[in-house]
């Protein structure tokens, strides 16, 4: 009897924490990534927001000299034109390899989304905004680390001249492979996130990303993503389904 | 994780240091009576105690996993599998491994930056193990925080943790040295006043290797060193950062077993029961 209430009144005292909980997710699941009731994305997004209230925001990272260029390893999809490769997508692989035949001039970067603009941008119109190089360090979540340079157009730019609509708030970036994954506007708007084309003194070679990669420096390499084909611009949080970072069960914010 | 363990008193040495202090080290009042008396943990140590111990525990076995998709260490700011690692660690099928394709020069002169493709499929629970870890981080840093302001605040950290001036003696710290290496470990008395050695751990636990952790572990963030510059001055590069962070986490270990060891030697039970319930 005694014990029956307790249950009760601990299944009524969960029920509540859920509904509130539910409330409080629905009054913030547009501008936050989903937690999915998962307690490690719950800390994500606590990381996330606390990196947001609490870091001054566009600090710069910390870029080094031509001396201190480093070896680099190539990991994750570094071709995706190869279908052993585990994101290999059957019908971008045979796109990609169709372009990079072509020397990437055929290949097109879609801005698409919450823009003014949409449209594209080949290789050429990208070399035409003024490009900006820089020597920073890239840190993988597997532990290691390498500096090299890289030379592209600040994503700000390109944005900025397909025009941000106010209300948007998320940069999502499409592939070849299929391994999608966004940022938030801040980041996207961070003067050292650029759209790379050229990576130490030479074209973006194919195992790093050719033609383009973004460089988000503030954070993990795995945001920095290789092969694009698309930015989508979002008002809303969008988890990128089953290829996202997230359903994949990672943190979709990587500043640490 | 900090506190209440190592708890035996050793020999008859544990509890003669405080005798010994001459009374214009001790400032008027501040111990005394209150000093000798045997006192149990109380309950917010009790709470802060359990909760860095589940949240240390974490952070070891996430930290290990993390460890264990790149298991080599470096000095700087770069390292990776191209570069000559200061430590290698043979904790994984990672270890070692040869899945690469030939290496290529970025430039023509000699000692050029290479790179080369990863052929090989790594292990990797880095998805779960990195968000387990920042979880039990935050945890532990809030814990930790109250902890050592409350330890400050109560005077529990001036009492029963900082050894005293006088107590720091090359003889004494010799007596009770011998006196663990004896095994001359006492029962516990459940709670403070701790022995020298005991109070050397706790502190250095608690005020050097935890703010080591914890700022080493955050000055490794891309955002936060971008922010706070000062802590990568301070503590190093990424790399020399992660080297830091996995010497004091095997020094942490260390001071874990020990810590088990001397509360199983001086009243698994008794100290267990303290620890938990106060007395």
């Amino acid at each position: 009897m005694n014990k029956k209430q307790v249950i009760t009144s601990r299944r009524t005292f969960i029920t509540g924490l859920a509904s509130a909980g539910g409330l409080l997710l629905a009054g913030c699941s547009k501008t936050l990534p989903p937690t999915y009731g998962n307690v490690l994305r719950m800390g994500d997004v606590l990381t996330y927001k606390a990196h947001r209230l609490l870091l001054p925001t566009q600090s710069l990272v910390k870029e080094y000299t031509h001396r201190e260029i480093s070896s680099i390893v190539a990991i994750g999809t570094t071709d995706p034109a190869d279908p052993r490769q585990p994101a290999f997508n059957a019908a971008n692989g045979a796109i990609y390899d169709r372009l990079r035949s072509g020397g990437f001039s055929d290949w097109r970067l879609s801005i698409e989304g919450r823009v003014a603009r949409p449209g594209s941008y080949s290789l050429a119109d990208l070399k035409r905004f003024p490009s900006r190089t820089q020597i920073t360090k890239h840190t993988c979540e597997e532990g290691w680390s390498a500096i090299a340079e890289w030379t592209g157009v600040p994503l700000r730019t390109v944005l900025e001249s397909a025009g941000i609509l106010p209300t948007a708030r998320f940069v999502n970036f499409h592939p070849f492979d299929d391994q999608p994954d966004g940022i938030d506007m801040l980041d996207a708007l961070h003067p050292q996130t650029i759209l790379a084309y050229g990576m130490n003194g030479r074209d973006l070679p194919v195992p790093h990303g050719a033609p383009v990669r973004v460089r988000v420096e503030t954070q993990m390499g795995y945001k920095s993503l290789k092969y694009l084909q698309r930015i989508v611009v979002a008002d809303e949080f969008d988890d990128l389904g089953k290829f996202g970072a997230l359903q994949n069960g990672w943190s979709w914010y990587a500043g640490i | 994780m900090a506190e209440g363990l190592l708890t035996g008193t050793l020999g008859n040495q544990g509890s003669v240091p405080v005798v010994e202090i001459p009374a214009g080290l001790a400032g008027p009042g501040q111990f005394g009576n209150r000093e000798l008396s045997r006192t149990g943990h109380t309950r917010w140590i009790r709470i802060c105690h359990w909760i860095m111990t589940v949240s240390v525990l974490t952070l070891a076995f996430s930290g290990f996993f993390i460890l264990m998709a790149h298991p080599r260490l470096y000095w700087g700011a770069v390292g990776n599998d191209l570069t000559p690692a200061l430590l290698e660690l043979p904790i994984s099928r990672n270890f070692r491994h040869s899945g690469w394709e030939p290496s290529i020069p970025f430039y023509a002169d000699a000692g050029s930056p290479v790179s080369a493709v990863r052929t090989y499929d790594i292990l990797n629970e880095n998805s779960w193990g990195r968000s387990l870890h920042f979880l039990a981080a935050w945890i532990l840093v809030v814990t930790a925080a109250v902890y050592v302001l409350s330890g400050i605040f109560t005077g529990h950290a001036r009492r029963h943790l900082v050894p005293r001036f006088g107590e720091l003696a090359p003889r004494l710290l010799w007596q009770d040295l011998i006196g663990h290496l004896r095994l001359h470990i006492q029962p516990t008395t459940g709670g403070p006043p701790y022995g020298l050695l005991q109070k050397c751990a706790y502190f250095a636990v608690v005020f050097v290797a935890l703010p080591l952790m914890i700022f080493t572990g955050l000055a490794m963030s891309p955002t936060i060193a971008a922010a706070y510059p000062i802590l990568r001055d301070v503590f190093g590069e990424t790399q020399s950062l992660r080297t830091i962070h996995f010497f004091v986490f095997v020094v942490l270990i260390l001071f874990l077993v020990v810590h088990l060891l001397m509360v199983i030697m001086s009243g698994f039970k008794r100290q267990l029961r303290a620890m938990t319930f106060g007395n």
